[in-house]
């Protein structure tokens, strides 16, 4: 006897055969299942998954082919309950080797379960797939099929593409369609392959089987996806595709693909989608399904879900391709009427279109606004979120008072992960289409008052900015914040933007002048307590701390009665532990003591602040006629056109914010003395002996600029600036400014003093330190102003001649 | 061109309430324990659902386009742009099959006869791809091979 190719003994062969009949049957599948289920706790599955799982792996030794299949199957059914089952996996392609089709069918099963391509043993199966892709029985060939259209590796598409190919040709109907979606897993994995399946396409739209038709459309669209060749060597199929539409629609009841009275809705919906990849971007094509298009959309039966998936894609297929305009308005109409639809899925789908479509079809849609805004109120979180920001791009200075009144209403209602987006929408919305002053300070107010703790923070200072910008609404600005933290100071961002305006305008609020309404009596020493009680509240961050203190400084130039409290505030915080806190309150406490002659200067009422588009995410839009549409989207940083228009930027420049600031603003710069600090600051400085150049000689002004590098931080640039007269005469309240193109930032230190002695016997000193990061070529543009010979004197100039040590 | 926008079915699920699972083919590669996360967290997202949610849930970078049927999840996961409509119709047609195949199938059937309910979905749906829709069809060549055991 022989087994495995060995000579075995008698006593060999009668000793195995005891052995296998002394051991029991495995038991079968069924059993295995009713007994895992008894188990009542999880460790009682485990110890019974374990003891199988032993009991297979011994019968797996054993090589025995009767049970092997069994044995696989029992051992599936615990890796689907999460139990590790890979040694099972050289036992799969044993069963795929069999010739019995029990066996090959669990051997594939567990292929496709246990096994993907980054085992090795995988590739083991190439072979044995081969074979059946050629095997006589179809449903053989089509479990490989299916096999490899699962999970067939690079390595195996490539190997048994032809066999796959040469399915694809067959007249079998069973396998041509699990051949044409294989195929479509073989270009997945192999896109170069697709050449070798091109001429089995010639005729799969001829196909009267509705199966193969369909996944001859999902190979053709793959297809065309993937390959512009493909895409314009298929347009040709056009006609031939609107046809087949055609007769489905016309078609009486086909019984064998009918849904709900529709025949076979999901060949439909993959025609349309075919035809919508042909048709984007050609006007012949998109002109050859209009008709069709226009047919579908109005004849298909909409009770049912089925239908609407239909029309779905029928919206879908026109918005995308280049239809005519009265077909565009029907689909909006439909996704109109899909919004009434009592079915909240159909509405869903309805809103995510409308949205992609409210940029390039805004009139159609602002049609639908009212059901839209409706859509606020719906229950699922998914559906009131595409309304909210449906509804904000609908917003335009027409329906501006209508739609706020919903949209502060819905803030009100929705859910807090809503409330900030909406804030932000809210804001924007309100100031590109405010139609008075009045009103946007309103509805700000609202704002606050109602989310104001979901406010985004970088909102305050645009808030400010606007703020600052309605003159005449000052003091009734002042007034309405001031009533509403009198309540309640809690929400940070509104306390903020109040604290900053009672700083600014404290002085209109106690005074009473309000025009746009009843004005309030109020004392400087309740102001004063409200911002007191804000500093002291540990509801307040240490920003608004900072906010409040500051506030209260500023007052002390605005109120007349109080100035003595305001000076004890002050002088407490400034032992306070929070840093930022007494740094303030120290520098408050000099001003008073020290440099009280500046102090009213120093605290000056603000001046209106530009705009300006920063750095970074902002919420600031640049109104140059765009429509923004969804708020939520974040401006990405300016940095590509800035490059090239440096000469622009100049210009721009010295009217907007890269001039540092002489007022001091909240962030207090230490007033630096020339001399004794300069020192301090430049640190260890490299002299490095870069050549020092003339920025400036005009009318007896000279400015010399000298470099220095920093050796710790090599983007700075320490510029030290003097400048001499030469004139007989002084130059008094000389001011140097400067500005530099937007990828620097420049800190200009204070000057030494203000006057240019004549005939060139002293000269003022000024520090510049500027940071490059991206050590691009250093450009600057000053701007000098002084008096001279009793007239006041003022000059732009550009400095172009830095040496290239000192910004490289 | 325009970017490429990929549509398919990444996986099918079937789970009960308690998060057992049913059925999981996958479409897509995964690993053992990505794709054990993966069950759990679309177990996780879809059993909070009820009656006021739409049967469509952003799930990572797809969605899962999901219908309950007695105490059986039966989700399908897709990619963003696929039609949800559609699939929620390919889930019902192949919840009608099983019920026809099984003779008003219930939960066990689907535990007892695990094996048989992939070769229904490996009939239906091929290569992430709805490969065949008509139920007579399907349940044509499911007798057939049927008979071959």
């Amino acid at each position: 006897m022989y087994l495995a190719g060995e000579a075995w003994s008698p006593n060999q062969w009668i000793t195995r055969q005891f052995l296998v009949l002394r051991m029991p049957a495995p038991i079968r599948l069924r059993e295995l299942i009713r007994t895992i289920r008894t188990a009542r706790t999880q460790a009682e599955e485990r110890e019974m998954i374990q003891k199988e799982c032993a009991a297979i792996r011994s019968s797996f030794r054993e090589e025995d082919n009767t049970y092997r299949c069994r044995n696989v199957a029992k051992l599936l059914y615990m890796h689907m309950l999460g139990y590790p089952a890979h040694f099972g996996q050289l036992e799969c392609l044993k069963l795929i080797a069999s010739q019995k089709f029990t066996d090959k069918r669990i051997g594939y099963l567990g292929a496709m379960l246990l096994l993907d391509e980054r085992q090795d043993v995988h590739l083991l199966m190439t072979n044995c797939i081969k074979n059946d892709l050629n095997h006589s029985t179809q449903y053989v060939q089509g479990l490989a099929l299916c096999t490899l259209g699962c999970m067939g590796s690079s390595e195996m598409c490539r190997d048994l593409a032809g066999e796959v190919e040469k399915l694809l040709k067959t007249s079998n109907s069973y396998l041509r369609k699990k051949a044409a979606l294989c195929a479509v897993h073989v270009i997945r994995k192999v896109p170069e392959l697709m050449e070798m399946f091109l001429p089995a396409t010639k005729n799969l739209l001829n196909e009267k089987n509705h199966g193969v038709l369909h996944t001859s459309v999902v190979l053709l669209t793959e297809m065309c996806e993937r390959s512009p060749d493909m895409l314009a060597h298929f347009r040709k199929l056009v006609p031939q595709l609107v046809r087949i539409l055609k007769n489905l629609i016309m078609s009486g009841y086909s019984p064998e693909h009918d849904v709900s009275g529709i025949s076979d809705p999901f060949l439909q919906v993959r025609i349309l989608r075919l035809l919508r990849i042909l048709g984007r971007n050609d006007d012949d094509s998109s002109e050859a399904m209009n008709d069709i298009l226009a047919q579908v959309a109005t004849n298909t039966e909409t009770s049912k879900n089925v239908g609407n998936a239909i029309l779905y894609e029928t919206v879908l297929t026109i918005m995308d391709i280049k239809s005519e305009s009265g077909l565009r308005v029907l689909a909006i109409n439909i996704l109109g009427r899909f919004l009434l639809n009592n079915d909240k899925n159909i509405r869903y789908v309805a809103l995510t279109s409308l949205l992609k479509t409210v940029q390039t079809d805004h009139n159609a849609v602002q049609r639908h606004r009212s059901t839209i805004v409706d859509c606020l109120k719906d229950l699922d979180v998914s559906i009131k979120r595409r309304a909210m920001e449906l509804s904000f791009a609908l917003v335009n200075g027409n329906n501006i008072r209508g739609m706020m009144k919903e949209l502060l209403y819905f803030l009100d209602s929705c859910e807090p992960e809503f409330k900030a987006d909406c804030a932000s929408g809210i804001f924007l919305a309100a100031e590109k289409y405010a139609p008075s002053k009045r009103w946007h300070i309103d509805t700000i107010m609202r704002v606050l008052t109602t989310a104001g703790s979901y406010v985004r923070d970088d909102a305050v200072p645009n808030l400010i900015q606007l703020i600052t910008n309605s003159v005449e609404m000052h003091a009734y600005t002042v007034q309405r914040l001031y009533k509403a933290i009198l309540g309640d100071y809690s929400q940070q961002p509104l306390v903020q933007v109040a604290a900053w305006c009672i700083g600014e305008y404290g002085d209109l609020l106690v005074s009473g002048q309000c025009e746009e309404e009843e004005p309030i009596q109020v004392t400087e020493d309740e102001v004063l307590d409200i911002l007191e009680s804000v500093l002291i509240s540990n509801m307040s961050t240490s920003v608004t701390r900072g906010y409040a203190l500051t506030a209260i400084m500023k007052l002390s130039t605005r109120f007349t009665c109080t100035v003595n409290r305001i000076k004890k505030v002050v002088s407490i915080y400034g032992s306070s532990i929070d840093v930022e806190l007494q740094q303030r309150a120290v520098e408050y406490n000099a001003l008073f003591k020290k440099y009280d002659h500046m102090r009213s200067a120093l605290l000056e009422r603000m001046p209106v602040m530009e705009k300006v588009t920063t750095n970074g995410p902002t919420e600031i839009v640049q109104t140059n006629g765009e429509t923004d549409p969804t708020p939520l989207e974040t401006k990405p940083p300016p940095s590509g056109p800035q490059p090239t228009s440096q000469a622009n930027d100049l210009l721009d420049l010295l009217g907007g914010n890269d001039i540092t600031p002489v007022i001091p603003t909240a962030p207090t710069s230490k007033p630096a003395s020339a001399g004794g600090e300069l020192l301090d600051l430049l640190g260890d400085i490299n002299l490095t002996g870069i050549p020092s150049i003339t920025a400036y000689s005009k009318n007896g002004l000279k400015i010399e600029f000298t470099f220095e590098r920093s050796n710790t931080n090599p983007s700075v640039t320490v510029i030290t600036i003097q400048a001499s007269n030469s004139t007989e005469l002084d130059m008094t309240d000389f001011v140097f400014q400067a500005a530099v193109p937007k990828t620097f930032q420049l800190q200009l230190l204070s000057p030494s003093s203000s006057i240019v002695p004549a005939f060139n016997t002293g000269t003022i000193t000024q520090v510049i330190k500027v940071l490059n990061p991206q050590k691009q070529q250093l450009r600057m543009r000053i701007k000098l102003t002084y008096n001279h010979k009793g007239s006041a004197m003022q000059d732009l100039a550009e400095v172009n001649n830095f040496p290239p040590q000192s910004w490289q | 061109m325009g970017k490429l926008r990929r549509r398919r079915i990444r996986f099918i699920l079937i789970q009960n309430r308690a998060g057992k699972t049913r059925l999981a083919k996958w479409y897509m590669q995964f690993d053992d324990d990505e794709k054990q996360k993966l069950i759990e967290e679309v177990h996780a997202v879809v059993t909070v659902r009820d009656a006021k949610h739409t049967n469509f849930v952003e799930f990572r970078n797809f969605k899962i386009i999901y219908r309950r049927y007695a105490g059986l999840y039966f989700c399908i996961c897709v990619d963003v742009n696929d039609n949800n409509l559609a699939y929620l119709e390919a889930i019902h047609n192949f919840v009608e099959v099983l019920n026809e195949y099984f003779h008003n199938v219930c939960e066990l059937d689907l535990v007892f006869n695990f094996y048989k309910v992939y070769t229904v979905v490996d009939e239906m749906f091929l290569a992430g791809e709805i490969r065949e829709t008509s139920q007579t069809k399907v349940l044509k060549q499911l007798l057939m091979l049927q008979s071959l055991e």
